[in-house]
């Protein structure tokens, strides 16, 4: 029983259990959806440079100033980074052998978490729509609600992916292959929230920034 | 099993993580709606607390660091980041330039 080591690098795994054979599929299925994240941040990243050169194209419509509200973002953010933690907790309760309720109520608990930031962001979207801020109005608030929108549709679907998880270990109990699905899902989910940060920081903050007359 | 002890080295990832991650996200919150900072000393402020934020969330939820086992995913990490630079500065180039041909007086 070696102390700390390659265990550590996915939590969520009783690599020490498992044969060699076994550890090295889990390591190359974990680093093809690595390569699938990194394909979709791509997609990301270019949607951010798109928000980035139509941040001037107002067509006369509202700004970042009118539209964004701090306040919600910070609670969306505040929500998004505690499901993260509360993911975390859900692979570290399929490592340890817990009973199989304790890793479901993490899940639970981080897809009401995923539902209530889901639901924040589409009233803020209704919100936004209500007066007139359509994805339509201007070359700025496409670019801005395909960016945010995509995230979005990402946050649903890992949702989804969630429920089907909860179900999955409700069946199937905690066999390879659920184990090597949750940790996909914990890498999708925390991937979600690193997105989520740069939106926070590229979209919400620097659109509410005050020119000033700072340097 | 598991000792108590490798218990605490597995969770303290996930709680300096979280923790380091508020810490992160009210400064930079902070910093914007008390108007602490304007201007482009606020722009840069806000985007250096994202990049450190993503750099936690990598090294605490996602597990990459520099010990040998996750070099592979470190690696694909780097490479992906060099690929997404020259098509975002790319794209931010010929827009740009593109905008002030067009618009331009």
């Amino acid at each position: 029983m070696d102390s700390v080591g390659p265990q550590l690098r996915h939590a969520g795994l009783n690599l020490e259990d498992d044969p060699r054979e076994s550890r090295h599929q889990v390591e190359s299925d974990v680093f093809g959806f690595w390569i699938f994240l990194m394909s979709d941040a791509v997609i990301f990243a270019l949607l951010f440079a798109l928000y980035g050169t139509m941040l001037g194209a107002r067509a006369g419509g509202p700004g970042p100033a009118d539209e964004f509200k701090i306040g919600s973002a910070f609670v969306e953010t505040l929500i998004l980074l505690t499901s993260s933690f509360t993911f975390g907790m859900t692979s570290l309760c399929l490592k340890r052998d817990h009973k199989p309720q304790r890793l479901t109520l993490w899940l639970a608990l981080t897809l009401l978490l995923g539902l209530a930031f889901l639901g924040m962001e589409i009233h803020d979207f209704v919100t936004m729509v209500s007066h007139g801020a359509t994805a339509s109005r201007s070359a700025f608030l496409s670019g801005f609600f395909v960016l945010v929108g995509v995230h979005g549709l990402h946050v649903t679907f890992g949702s989804l992916w969630i429920l089907v998880m909860v179900a999955q270990v409700a069946t199937l109990g905690r066999d390879a292959k659920v184990k090597i699905n949750l940790i996909r899902l914990s890498l999708f989910w925390h991937f979600l929230d690193v997105i989520w940060v740069a939106i926070f920081s590229v979209v919400y903050l620097q659109g509410l920034i005050v020119p000033g007359g700072g340097s | 099993m598991s000792t108590p002890r490798r218990r605490r080295t597995e969770t303290l990832p996930y709680v300096i993580g979280y923790g380091l991650s508020l810490l992160l996200t009210s400064i930079a919150f902070g910093l914007v709606w008390q108007h602490v900072l304007s201007g482009h000393t606020a722009l840069f402020a806000v985007l250096g607390l994202g990049l450190a934020q993503i750099l936690v969330h990598f090294r605490c939820f996602l597990h990459i660091d520099l010990r040998r086992n996750s070099l592979p995913d470190l690696q694909l990490l780097l490479f992906s980041s060099m690929i997404i630079a020259l098509m975002v500065s790319g794209t931010l180039v010929v827009l740009i330039n593109l905008h002030s041909r067009m618009m331009g007086p």
